[in-house]
Parts: structure tokens; sequence; C-alpha cells
């Protein structure tokens, strides 16, 4: 079975962003950039099954910016066999990603997309939804667990209240949620051999994909910052406060 | 301007973020609908119909509903989005789940998890972990948009119940099968409906351990959440966590215990009311939005606080 797994290039989840001057985004020049964690989940999820004999090839397609390639050879650093890197330096949204993907799933055929459940810099929650839904296929999102039969797969979901069951046809489309599993740490022998592994370079223009954006950005600023708070020294003085200042007990 | 607001349910009562995001459809101006399907749903209809804002409430009772499966749920609100300038839903697990679904049908790129309505297209939505607010304006002719819960208040009852239609059913996909939840059981509030909140974190140490929360919560009638660390070292279930990819939380009171303060937790809890923090190392990042905070351990301060609260 072939699998199709996304990597996202995200500002590092342990890095401070800050907002640009002039109010247009964030700051990215000279900011470690990292593969978005979910994604790094999608890939450790078709790597495992890979393992397992279930998976026989995996490829990972990344949409952004030229720099988006050492986000590819960390995913065949990881095991994934093969790269594509939908490269443009314009802003593209999530629906225009999830046109893109669905072009490279009509080409590649796989029988299963694994995606993380969200980017942690533009935290939309949408391309594999999007993605589904243009394939016509069915979606599992927030997913904790995956056992694949033939034609089916057997889905855990992650809901608010709890888990879910679901099983879904294959071909699908599925994200990663947190618990799925745990990424292997990549080592510098497969860091050399992903080096040497194939990565295809294509245009958005040359699948036919409209990446106009939909949404505007009109501002971005930092959120207002909380007041000042003040340490108490114990217990009797914490209840006090609570009680007298602040008004919630 | 007529909004299509997607409530999330149990069959009997509305989840927490349906009124939430009826209040932000009112802000769109126009008329509000709300679509109530699953199964066995009649009495979650007339919940919402007696909500303030509602002008019709649409139920659709059938099987393939139940679970509020993705696939089936894109069909239902297809069938009937022709009729509506905005579809909208809280950002919740549900809505999450099938919205982005309706919106690439629709060939609508979504606006998630809205934290502020600007006009009837420009919408303010947290990025980047709540550490950047992003103002975003949709060319698309229908909207589809999810809601923070935490950023609305929720929307209160009518002085007169709305009227309830049955909308015709559309078929099951039949591509994917819900087969059931599993859901944790307690008798506490559900966190994102808390008016208070008692979390813990890493330094909880152990699950045995961090049932030193309960009395504290008992007493405090709040519910128990906790930060990713905790979740990942097995102490207790992921519908626990609270943060950026859990949930999103802004209760009265959110007490944080052992919990350092990534950043990623912060994005869940910062836009609590009242944030109390314990914990005994004095350079915690948590105390940076704490309204009040103790360093000490909290092996004697959980204690004590639970005493001292009578």
């Amino acid at each position: 079975m072939k699998v199709l797994v996304t990597a996202k290039r995200v500002i590092d989840p342990y890095v401070k962003v800050r907002v640009k001057s002039d109010g247009t985004g964030v700051e990215t020049a000279n900011v470690k950039m990292t593969i978005n964690p979910f994604c790094e989940i999608a890939v450790e999820q078709a790597v495992r099954m890979k393992e397992a004999g279930i998976v026989t090839e995996i490829v990972v397609v990344s949409v952004g910016v030229a720099q988006s390639q050492e986000t590819l050879r960390t995913a065949m650093a990881m095991g994934a066999d093969r790269g594509i890197l939908v490269e443009s330096a314009q802003e593209i949204q999530p629906l225009a990603v999830a046109k893109i993907l669905k072009a490279i799933v009509d080409k590649e055929q796989p029988r299963l997309v694994i995606m993380g459940k969200q980017a942690i810099d533009d935290d939309s929650n949408q391309c594999g939804q999007m993605l589904a839904a243009l394939l016509g296929w069915p979606q599992a999102t927030h997913i904790s667990s995956v056992t694949l039969a033939a034609d089916s797969a057997q889905i855990t979901r992650e809901i608010d209240g709890g888990l879910e069951k679901l099983t879904v046809n294959l071909p699908a489309v599925v994200t990663a949620d947190l618990r799925l599993n745990e990424p292997r740490y990549v080592t510098l022998p497969n860091i050399m051999k992903a080096k040497k592994k194939p990565l295809e370079n294509i245009k958005p223009e040359a699948l036919g994909v409209d990446i106009a954006p939909r949404l505007k950005t009109l501002k971005v600023q930092e959120p207002s910052s909380r007041s000042a708070g003040v340490k108490v020294a114990d217990v009797k003085e914490l209840v006090a406060k609570l009680k007298n200042e602040a008004r919630v007990i | 301007m007529s909004v299509l607001v997607i409530a999330e349910h149990d069959g009997h009562q509305l989840k927490p973020g349906t009124a939430n995001a009826i209040t932000a459809a009112a802000l769109l101006g126009g008329e509000i609908t709300v679509l109530v399907a699953g199964l066995q749903c009649a009495p979650a209809a007339q919940v919402v119909a007696s909500v303030a804002g509602v002008s019709k409430v649409l139920l659709a009772d059938a099987p393939q509903y139940a679970g509020f499966l993705a696939e089936n749920m894109t069909a239902l609100v297809l069938s009937i989005a022709k009729n509506y300038t905005h579809i909208v839903a809280a950002a919740t697990g549900m809505g999450k789940n099938f919205m982005p679904r309706v919106a690439a049908l629709l060939d609508v790129q979504q606006i998630s998890d809205i934290s502020s309505v600007v006009s009837a297209d420009t919408f303010v939505r947290p990025t980047y972990a709540g550490n950047v607010m992003t103002t975003v304006q949709s060319v698309d002719s229908i909207k589809v948009i999810t809601v923070r819960a935490t950023a609305f208040d929720p929307a209160g009852n009518a002085a007169a119940a709305a009227p309830i239609e049955n909308v015709a059913h559309t078929a099951d996909v039949g591509i994917s099968k819900f087969e059931g939840q599993e859901l944790t059981k307690s008798a506490r509030p559900e966190l994102t409906a808390a008016r208070v909140i008692v979390s813990g974190g890493r330094g909880m140490g152990s699950a045995e351990n961090f049932k030193i929360l309960d009395p504290l919560a008992d007493k405090l009638g709040a519910a128990v959440g906790a930060s990713r660390a905790a979740v990942d070292s097995g102490f207790v279930p992921n519908d626990y966590q609270v943060g950026q990819t859990g949930k999103i939380v802004a209760p009265e009171m959110y007490v944080a215990v052992g919990i350092s303060g990534a950043i990623q937790h912060l994005a869940g809890m910062k836009d609590s009311k009242v944030i109390v923090a314990i914990n005994k190392d004095a350079e915690a990042p948590i105390f940076s939005v704490a309204s009040y905070w103790i360093v000490d351990d909290l092996f004697k301060v959980v204690p004590d606080l639970t005493t001292e609260l009578g």
C-alpha cells in the first residue's frame, strides 16, 4: 500500500513569535524553523506502517517556500521514500493547499493520506478535512490509533469528552493527534541517506491550481497582555485575596 | 444576511460552545437558524428553540447523523447551505471535524476559531498559539466560520420559543461508520463550561499524586484539567488537556498546580479571569500570566488550601 504524508515548515514551537513592527505578519528572518510537530507524528505513523510491512512506499509532500526542502529531508531521514515540494513564495491558504494536495493525490494514487491535525503557526485545522472533501474520501481527524485492513481502517479519534471509534473505507484521509505515536529522532546516517532520496520540485501553476488567497490579512497584532499579578506569601493570604480582591470564592 | 448555526448537543442538552456561537452569529446581523442534527435529538431542538436570538430551528433526527459523522453532517449542511450567507459552529471537536469539509465543497476558505466579529466579512482570530491576533477579511460569498467559545458570552433564554421544522434527511454517504464513543465519566462540570478549573502539570509526579487535586476541586466546584506534560506522562486521560491543541478555557478562576507554563499551555488558559499558580520553581513562566502565585511545594500548598477553604 502506498501512503502519502504531508509536512509543513513552521516556526519552532519553542521560539517566541514576534509580530513585525509594520503589523503585516510575524518575523521569520533568522528564526529557527522546524517540521510542524503534528506532521512529524504523521510521518512517524507512515514509517511504522512501512516497518510493519503494511505500507510499501511513503511519499512526503510539502507546500511552501524553497527552504521547505529541509522539512522534506527531515521526513525522508525519518523514513519517507521520496519527496515532492510544491514551491511558492506566496501565502497559500488551507483551501488552496488542499487543492494542490488533491492534484498530487490524483497523480500518485495513494490508498491513505496521513496529515497532522493542525499546523501550529496558522492553527486552522482544515487541510485534512478539505482534502478528504475534495477527493470524496472519508476522513478521520484527531486520531490516536489506526489499524489498517484491506479495504478499511479502524480508527480511534480524540474527541472533547473522551474517545470515538470509527471505521472508514479506504482510500481515506486521516489526521494525527498528539497521542498517535512518539516520533523518532533522526540519526546522522539517516540524514545522509535522505540527501540521496529523490525530491521533485513542482510549481502550483503546473498543477493547474488557483492559489489566490480568499482571506485578506488586514492586521496582525500581539494580544493584549494581562495586568501584572502578585506573589502571595501563603495560603491564608491567597484565600484572603481571592475572597476580598478577586471575589471569585 | 441569514446565518445558519450548527448545534452541538447530547440529544437532550446543548454542549458548551453552541450558545456562545449563537452570540457570535447575532453579531453578524440577520436571522439565525439553528440546525440540530443527530439521533433522537428532538429534546435538544426544544432547548435551542428557547435560546435568545434564534428565529428558527431545523431538526434532522436520523441514524446517519449519530456521532456527528463528518461525511453525513456535511451532506446535510450542503443540502441547505444555499439559503445562508454565513454558516457557523463552535470550534469544538465537532465543529473542527466537519466544518472544513463543508467549506471545501462550497469552495470557501473557512475562517477558523474567530475571537471577534469586526463586521459581516471581517474577523479576528488567534494564531501561533494565541500569541498573534490576525484580522482577516473574507472575499467568499458564503462565510464558513468556527467560533472560539471563550471569546463570546453564551446567549441567554428567549421570551418565546422559536418554531421547529423538520428538514429533509440526506442519505447515508456510506463511506464511514460511527462505531461509538467512550466518554470519560465524571460528576464534575465539563472543562469548557466550568466556572473554576483546577489543573495539574508534570509537577504532580504521578497519577496517584494527581488525585490530591480532587478534594480541592470538590471544595471549589471545579472541573479538573491538565497540561500536556501531565497527559503525556499518563497521569490523566487526553480529554483533560488544556492548551493550544487541547481545550481552550476561560473560567472565572484557573488554578495551575505544578504547571511550568509552556506557551502551548498558556494558549489554552491565559484568558481566564483570575489565574492562581502554585509552583516551587520561582522562575516558572506560568507566573507571567498569574494573578496570584505561591512559590512553594504543591504537596504542602494544595492540602493547606483545601483545608483553608473550609
